[in-house]
């Protein structure tokens, strides 16, 4: 079986704070990391992998930087990785993105099965993937909790806001995944000296023989008109803080009768 | 796309340095931005105070001709045969977007059986209703949902498609988007329209809510949206609403690899969903453990229409499940109370609650910025406090 899973590098946007005073973002000491769904998408591979045997091979989208979390994903267990890596990319929606991306899975081969994270962290979209599909011709599951291989047919477990769904498909598939079954492994320390030594191809949009017009900031439907910090309404708070524990107990349940939110 | 700096204009004040969400600017003297860095979000540009700041290729999009596409199309979500409440809420605004702009509201039902939800989207505010009914549409499918919208859009040209961003939603959207070659924005939490170009003006956060943008689809039609559920408000019901329904019958209609094999219900009587909740009671990690969590059910029980939530970190822990997860990346909740005990407060979670009419807090850190937001609040270990302060309702109840 052939797996390809797609990784994006982003901030690691749990760290970056809001800071209410001077109403600007902190991000000292804010890393990039492999988005935390795409490991969790990798994960999925690496233990079908585990089950029924497959070559996996990650493609990510980016600066060249993101090699590091496409060494990462061998250091985990994958097999081969690419990076698509252009300045003609650069100012990329996720359409002009998933493009490029098709373009790329492409180049690599033929896949039985595309493993995406359910969304990435930076920008939440969840876009990408089914985007990925549609021009690839092939069909989609999203938000996948399970996966599974009965029968020559992947059977994935998903849900949306009323059931929860099993539904089966046979190769070629991609499937977008919320959560492993499992954590996502560690590093071993094999796949760490593999990862050091792996040489990570960069593809190159003219290597991908795409149109410069359909990638980049030309290729891309939507522009960012502005963007702003979102306003918190600032409200009177009533913060108890007392160290007699009943004695806090007692403030915050009288507070919570006057105000009615505790009736008889 | 990344920015440029006009070294001319430049006072060196640092503010584009201070927003910037990814450190790609830096200052030597006058302000310079790393463009292999930045990701072009445009930040920079609204916060420089002398307009110094500008994209990089100024690509002007060309704005479409009228022509190429009219009136706001939503397209309905069923559940039990019945439109959930985001369809409403959808309808709601683009019946008031499509009156600014001299436009029609336009409900899509796609439906086994139509009966008489068509009634009642008209009677929610939409001028028309598309009716495409086949029993292959019993259950929600990717590949047919994609095929009979697309149909219809060939055929009766929308200017725009607005999607709840539900489950179902965010699946179906981008695959009509990558099919028609058009812009989508995800998960749009603010909603407007240029009435001039009728250029629908989709604001949606980005960076874990860090920063919200306003996005245009100036050159493609449809223009496409996905909005978050509990942001906008339905209007009241008018069953007096007059409104025109059209039938229409797809062409060859494709047919899906993908097969459902099972569904089960999530929703029963012990268990309410978290966004029709009135009262959340919601843990963090600071919660310790899953068997803590037992005192936020006793908790929740004390409330009419009352249930459990949590944070991220604890659905990563495997404590509640992925359905009640509250915040940026799981659901939106809008209750009358929201307990959040435990939870720091991480601006993710808080793109999820702060919708909350009230919000108490109890947390051990008096610097948790949930405090910022809380109504009501005490500093202290919640498996401490939660469990005197059930006991006091209790008490107070019985007597």
């Amino acid at each position: 079986m052939n797996i390809l899973v797609c990784i994006k590098q982003v901030p690691d946007v749990e760290k970056v704070k809001f800071c209410p005073e001077t109403r600007t973002l902190v991000r000292d000491g804010v890393e990039n990391v492999m988005n935390p769904f795409d490991r969790h998408a990798l994960e999925v591979a690496l233990m079908m992998k585990d089950k029924v045997g497959a070559k996996v091979t990650c493609l990510s989208m980016g600066l060249p930087m993101a090699t590091e979390v496409l060494k990462e994903a061998i250091a985990m267990g994958a097999d081969d990785a690419a990076l698509i890596s252009d300045r003609a990319l650069a100012g990329s929606d996720t359409l002009a993105t998933s493009i490029a991306l098709s373009a790329g899975i492409k180049h690599l081969g033929q896949f039985d099965l595309i493993l995406c994270g359910k969304q990435a962290v930076d920008g939440d979209t969840a876009q990408v993937g089914p985007e990925i599909a549609e021009h690839l011709g092939i069909p989609q599951i999203t938000g996948a909790l399970k996966l599974d291989y009965v029968d020559d047919k992947f059977v994935v477990v998903r849900e949306n806001e009323s059931s929860v769904q099993t539904m089966a498909c046979a190769a070629p598939l991609l499937v977008t995944v919320t959560k492993a079954e499992k954590e996502p492994r560690f590093a071993s320390i094999k796949g760490k000296m593999k990862a050091r030594k792996a040489n990570i191809p960069v593809l190159t949009v003219a290597e991908l023989e795409l149109d410069p017009a359909t990638v980049g900031l030309p290729g891309s439907p939507t522009q960012v008109k502005k963007s702003f910090t979102p306003e918190h309404p600032v409200i009177n708070s009533e913060i108890i803080n007392e160290e007699d524990v009943d004695v806090a107990v007692d403030m915050l349940f009288n507070k919570l009768v006057e105000a009615k939110i505790i009736t008889r | 796309m990344a920015m440029i700096v006009d070294k001319e204009t430049c006072v060196g004040c640092g503010a584009c340095v201070a927003i910037c969400p990814v450190g790609a600017i830096s200052l030597e003297d006058k302000a310079h931005i790393d463009a292999d860095c930045c990701i072009g979000c445009g930040a920079c540009v609204n916060e420089c105070p002398v307009g110094a700041i500008s994209p990089e290729s100024a690509v002007e999009k060309k704005i479409v001709e009228n022509n190429q596409g009219t009136d706001l199309w939503v397209i309905t979500e069923l559940e039990n045969g019945e439109p959930v409440g985001v369809t409403y809420e959808l309808i709601g605004v683009a019946s008031d977007l499509a009156a600014k702009a001299g436009e029609h509201c336009c409900a899509v039902l796609i439906a086994a059986e139509a009966g008489d939800v068509p009634q009642k989207l008209i009677a929610a505010g939409a001028d028309k209703v598309y009716v495409i009914a086949d029993a292959k549409f019993a259950d929600y499918n990717t590949d047919l949902y994609t095929d009979a919208i697309c149909q219809l859009v060939d055929a009766y040209k929308p200017s725009a498609l607005l999607i709840g961003a539900t489950a179902d939603g965010r699946d179906l959207a981008p695959r009509i988007a990558a099919r028609k070659m058009t812009g989508l924005c995800a998960d749009c939490t603010a909603l407007d329209i240029d009435v001039e170009n009728k250029v629908v003006e989709w604001t949606r956060p980005a960076l874990g809510g860090n920063i919200l943008a306003t996005i245009l689809c100036n050159e493609t039609r449809p223009q496409m949206g996905t909005v978050r559920p509990k942001v906008f408000k339905a209007k009241p019901m008018d069953a007096t609403r007059v409104g025109e329904v059209i039938n229409f019958t797809c062409e060859n209609l494709v047919t899906s690899p993908v097969e459902l094999l099972q569904k089960e219900m999530i929703t029963s009587a012990t268990s309410l969903k978290i966004e029709d909740a009135e009262v959340i009671c919601s843990g963090g990690r600071g919660m310790g453990c899953v068997d803590n969590f037992k005192v936020l059910e006793e908790l929740a029980a004390l409330f009419e229409n009352g249930t459990v939530a949590g944070s991220r970190a604890v659905v990563d822990e495997g404590w509640i499940g992925h359905s009640s997860q509250v915040g940026q990346s799981g659901k939106t909740v809008t209750p009358k109370i929201y307990f959040a005990c435990g939870i720091s407060g991480a601006i993710q979670h808080l793109a999820g609650m702060t919708g909350s009419d009230m919000v108490i807090a109890i947390n051990k850190d008096a610097n948790a910025p949930i405090f910022n937001i809380a109504q009501y609040g005490i500093v202290g270990d919640a498996n401490v406090i939660l469990p005197k302060l059930i006991a006091k309702i209790k008490a107070y109840k019985e007597n």
